[in-house]
């Protein structure tokens, strides 16, 4: 009753906040939801489900007639979420009797989280063996009691994944400061235009269904587009009329927040998954148990970036676009089209942010904000790296990602991204520019 | 054209540290690296006090490096300097300006959207005004205002822009903003200016006034430190000049000894060939 | 559809609560950013640390209700000196960044469950601001004409808040003509030459940020008062960006641009949305093209694409000088640019847009 009291009077500020406009939209629903169905694929409605925080409920649902149910929850953490096998249909039945509550479900901040109950027909005696597992973590999930070592192996992975696919999506970043001085800060929109190409073609309603993989190819593909043609259309017209950096800068302020909007428009605010590889078991390598997706989002990240770095030492282009990021003046003296490289790390930018928001949509779930969450992080692995430089943007982006998850180790799980902001800040403490940055002359 | 007390350095010998009679700012093993080059490396420098010092040297010999350390907007891997005999090693910029030290820019720094009077107002130092709770008591620093005002007013006319005085410096040209900037120094009341290329993208017509404000200055007793590329200036109206090559300073003496010094024909030539002027002298 | 209805909510915007509130905010922002040169995005991290201020003392230890102002100005001091000390020596990018990730590690940090026993988590802190309300002189009612009508309640908060504007601006106003502001618009211009000439540039800093911090923090303690609620995911950095809008609408750098772009912001934002929401209700737009809930969205969309469009087209804002803007176009930005020589530098700029 006193949580129902709460709850109503929470919808009530919330609505006050709404309707008084300071914060229209709350940009951090944690959720807890899922979608259950029967062994033939059919929606399984009417079932009751019930969220525990610190042995407390925090919020219950009854599945819809689409199988779907929803658990708005107070704050990320971790949380229990029971299955009432009692309202289970005749011939239904949960796989595993244990499946009936999933402990320890960790929901990072904004996270949008799913979890499974694999259910089986029949009504007798369920089969012994292990069920399948619900959603893979995203994060570190183990479940409680594992050894300290083997936590941080586990948290050691998913860092290295966060991490890199914060890389992957901050070498565009960077290095269109390096060449053009901007701090682009509709940067994440590219994410998150990436990822929603992908879920259109992949999973959306009214789209062609395509399979994850093409789908992704495409994204890329808009992605690198969209940020050629803001290059083309909006960035370059206004460094030709003379525009300065700080104008241009909140100028990317503004793009950010129509560009999301819009998004949201479109998309609406519902985060939802692709439609392959949500549901695997783990598989055990060694102290640390990884999903074959985690796997293949871990390798095709470190791969496209050895790729990127080949590329930036190697290729012609590639090493223009240094040269260019190093000293623009002088590339340019020295026969560089600096235009024309402009565009082309506008393209391989955008391209790889489109990728990364694939990448990070299957890891997690398509919002319509996820790049604007991921852009502080993105800022943070830049200005760690030392802005302009794309390997330190690598670099960065791995430490990031290793921070926020290693902080989980011993802080609340809520704080992570505030541990990796924070070390951006202690990291401008010591050194202003950059690990890897280097020093201006004055004058 | 140089006035008694600037011939002092008469009797000094054309030798690289050499002492002077009464320097004013003195250098000691000050160094600095930019990723393992060693752009500044100075053993020992002595500037004489109210003289027109000269520095010169090839691209990259450290010049305006030297400049940084010396006035605190760079820090120095090692090193010591005193000036007017207080060591101010590592010390704030500011503090050094304060002191009497103080600098201009080798790309002009005019405040844009400042007018030119309010450039000029801001070099005085000590203003009450500048601090936040007088700030807001008008009386508290109207009459000094208009004191300072007077002074900026006498130099604009001697600096020949008292024409644009209530313009944005902004839209002042490139020979009017060097102008303005050795202006806005002096009316910080500076025992030594020192000058990073006052004569860069200046034209002309505004050049020989330009010139003939810095000899002025060191009559009315203002040491003078500045770096420049054009021999012909060098050579005309300094007292002394200072040759960096490397980061070290390879030969010092009066402008005459300079131009015949083998090390400074080398460091130039050997750097590069097209720079004007030494090559060609005897 | 009915323009009176429209008028009337754009027209209670403009001069409501929220908009003193953030006019307030804005003029702190102003000293950062209009006259310092300061790029600080964490600006909401000021009104948070306000509105704690005063709803912690108040909801969590029962004090009173002026202890918590101290407090939440004292909490601004403090922070604006932590935030300053790593932050002000870095170039305005770089600034930026770091502020606007101190603004959402505040929120992250109040938001925590561990500090729920004090700032009440997510949930916040309600009914804090009762003595606010008790003082207030004006007899209970409604006053105005048509839809432009307030409540005591809300015109006690106006009162109070634009009261607020108008000394902090008058303040605003000596302190720019000084010559106190004479060295803060140096710094902007080029902290160098301010360093070269004596001026403390970090203590000039210094003294804008906790200066602005403490009128952030003040709007920040009305948006409580006025709510008499506070939860961290209202000071998400949306409120700042909007902040930042309605400066440069109204001319960031001018005295009155922070309290007439405010008053225009947020008649512009309410005109848009009633008259979607009319023209949905109508059927003048359908339902399926754009549905209620959708206006919320669009609004901010909007928001943004005048931010875009201002800075590409009018950058000085309504109050601004086109002429003195075009000053800072080249002048203060564009390091890697300007840097190496002024003749050459020109043409190859020119080079580029080839």
């Amino acid at each position: 009753m006193r949580q129902r009291l709460v709850t109503l009077l929470l919808l009530l500020f919330a609505g006050m906040a709404v309707t008084s406009g300071a914060a229209a939209l709350a940009q951090d629903g944690e959720v807890l939801q899922g979608t259950l169905e029967g062994p033939d694929g059919d929606p399984v409605p009417e079932v009751v489900i019930t969220v525990e925080g610190d042995g407390q409920q925090v919020g219950t649902a009854t599945s819809g007639p689409d199988g779907n149910w929803t658990v708005p929850l107070p704050a990320p953490g971790t949380y229990d979420v029971l299955l009432d096998a009692g309202t289970l249909p005749e011939g239904l039945r949960l796989r595993d009797e244990d499946d009936a509550t999933l402990t320890d479900v960790t929901v990072r901040p904004g996270q949008q989280r799913t979890v499974l109950f694999p259910l089986e027909s029949g009504s007798g005696e369920p089969e012994a063996g292990p069920g399948a597992a619900p959603a893979p973590p995203p994060g570190p999930t183990e479940p409680a009691g594992p050894s300290f070592g083997s936590r941080l192996a586990q948290l050691l992975v998913a860092g290295v994944k966060y991490g890199t696919i914060i890389a992957i999506t901050s070498i565009g970043l960077s290095l269109v400061f390096g060449t053009t001085g901007l701090i682009n800060f509709a940067h994440g929109e590219l994410v998150t235009i990436g990822a929603m190409t992908a879920f259109f073609l992949n999973a959306a309603a009214l789209g062609p269904g395509l399979a994850l993989i093409p789908a992704a190819v495409v994204a890329i593909a808009v992605g690198a587009l969209v940020g050629g043609a803001l290059e083309r259309g909006l960035w370059r017209p206004l460094r030709i009329r003379g525009t300065g950096r700080i104008n241009l800068f909140i100028i990317s302020i503004g793009l950010s927040l129509f560009l999301r909007h819009i998004i949201l428009v479109f998309y609406g605010s519902r985060p939802q998954p692709y439609a392959s590889y949500t549901i695997q078991q783990a598989i055990e390598l060694g102290p640390i148990a990884i999903t074959p997706r985690d796997l293949v989002i871990t390798l095709v990240t470190l791969g496209v970036l050895l790729a990127v770095g080949l590329m930036l030492q190697r290729s012609r282009i590639g090493k223009a676009m240094r040269a260019v990021a190093d000293d623009r003046d002088l590339a340019e003296s020295s026969g560089v089209d600096v235009s024309r490289v402009i565009l082309y790390v506008w393209l391989l930018g955008g391209g790889l942010a489109a990728l990364g928001g694939v990448l990070f949509g299957l890891s997690e779930i398509v919002t319509w904000d996820m790049g604007f969450r991921l852009l502080l992080l993105m800022f943070a692995a830049v200005i760690l790296g030392g802005l302009g430089s794309a390997f330190g943007a690598m670099a960065g982006g791995l430490l990031v990602g290793l921070v926020a998850q290693l902080s989980t180790l011993y802080f609340p799980i809520e704080l992570q991204n505030a541990w990796a902001l924070g070390v951006l800040i202690l990291v401008l403490l010591v050194r202003p520019r950059g690990i890897l940055g280097r020093a201006e002359r004055v004058g | 054209m140089t006035a008694p007390p600037r011939g002092v350095l008469a009797g000094t010998a054309a030798e690289p540290g050499v002492a002077k009679p009464d320097p004013l700012l003195v250098v000691d093993r000050v160094g600095k690296a930019f990723g393992g080059i060693q752009a500044v490396d100075v053993e020992h420098l002595e500037v004489q006090r109210g003289v027109i010092t000269g520095l010169i040297g090839p691209n990259g010999a450290g010049k305006t490096t030297l400049f940084n350390l010396l006035t605190g907007f760079d820090r120095a891997d090692t090193g010591t300097w005193s000036f007017d005999g207080r060591a101010v090693a590592g010390l704030a910029a500011h503090r050094l300006a304060r002191r009497g030290m103080v600098r201009t820019f080798q790309l002009t720094k005019v405040l844009g959207r400042l007018t030119v009077l309010e450039n000029m107002k801001l070099g005085a130092t000590g203003q009450r005004g500048e601090r936040l709770v007088p700030a807001l008591l008008r009386p508290a620093w109207r009459r000094q205002e208009a004191a300072i005002e007077r002074r900026a007013d006498v130099l604009l006319a001697r600096f020949k822009l008292d024409a644009m005085r209530d313009a944005y410096a902004g839209y002042l040209s490139g020979g009017q903003r060097k102008l303005l900037e050795v202006a806005r120094a002096l009316m910080v009341e500076p025992t030594m200016v020192m000058l990073d290329e006052p004569m860069a993208g200046v034209n002309p017509a505004l050049r020989q006034s330009l010139l003939g404000q810095i000899t002025d200055l060191a009559d009315g007793g203002t040491s003078v430190l500045f770096v420049e590329h054009d021999m012909d200036v060098v050579m005309r109206i300094s007292d002394w000049v200072v040759c960096m090559a490397q980061g070290q300073v390879i030969a010092e003496g009066p402008p005459s000894s300079i131009l015949g010094n083998r090390a400074v024909i080398d460091a130039y030539l050997g750097s590069q060939h097209d720079e004007p002027g030494l090559g060609e002298q005897p | 559809m009915d323009i009176l209805v429209i008028l009337g909510d754009a027209g209670r915007a403009a001069l409501g609560p929220q908009a003193a509130i953030y006019a307030l905010a804005a003029i702190g922002l102003n000293i950062h950013f209009g006259y310092t040169g300061l790029l600080n995005l964490g600006q909401v991290g000021f009104m948070l640390v306000g509105a704690y201020g005063v709803a912690i003392t108040v909801a969590t230890f029962g004090g009173p209700l002026w202890a918590g102002v101290l407090v939440g100005l004292a909490c601004a001091v403090v922070l604006a000196i932590l935030l300053g000390i790593p932050t002000l020596r870095l170039r305005a990018d770089y600034l930026a960044i770091a502020t606007i990730a101190a603004g959402e590690v505040l929120r992250l940090t109040y938001n925590a469950g561990f500090a729920q026993p004090v700032t009440g988590g997510v949930y916040g802190l309600q009914q804090f601001a009762g003595s606010f309300y008790a003082t207030n002189p004006i007899s209970p009612g409604s006053y105005g004409v048509g839809r432009l009508v307030y409540s005591e309640r809300d015109l006690w908060v106006m009162v109070v808040g634009w009261g607020a504007v108008a000394l902090a601006t008058l303040g605003l106003f000596l302190l720019i003509r000084s010559p106190w502001g004479r060295v803060l618009r140096s710094v902007r211009e080029d902290e160098d030459a301010a360093r070269s000439l004596g001026k403390n540039v970090f203590g000039y800093k210094m003294q804008s940020l906790i200066l602005g911090g403490v009128l952030g923090a003040l709007g920040g303690m009305l948006l409580a008062v006025d709510t008499q609620a506070v939860a961290p995911n209202t000071f998400n950095p949306v409120v700042t960006f909007y902040l930042y809008t309605l400066l440069i609408l109204g001319g960031a750098g001018r005295v009155l641009g922070p309290a007439l772009g405010s008053v225009i912001f947020w008649f512009l934002l309410l005109f848009i949305d009633s008259a979607l929401l009319q023209a949905i209700g109508a059927g003048y737009i359908p339902a399926e093209v754009l549905s209620p809930s959708d206006v919320g969205a669009l609004r901010f969309a909007l928001v943004g694409l005048a931010l875009v469009l201002l800075l590409a087209f009018r950058p000085a804002g309504i109050l601004g000088n086109p002429r003195e803007m075009r000053l800072e176009a080249g002048a203060a930005g564009t390091p890697r640019r300007r840097r190496k020589s002024t003749q050459a530098g020109s043409d190859r700029e020119r080079g580029v847009a080839r």
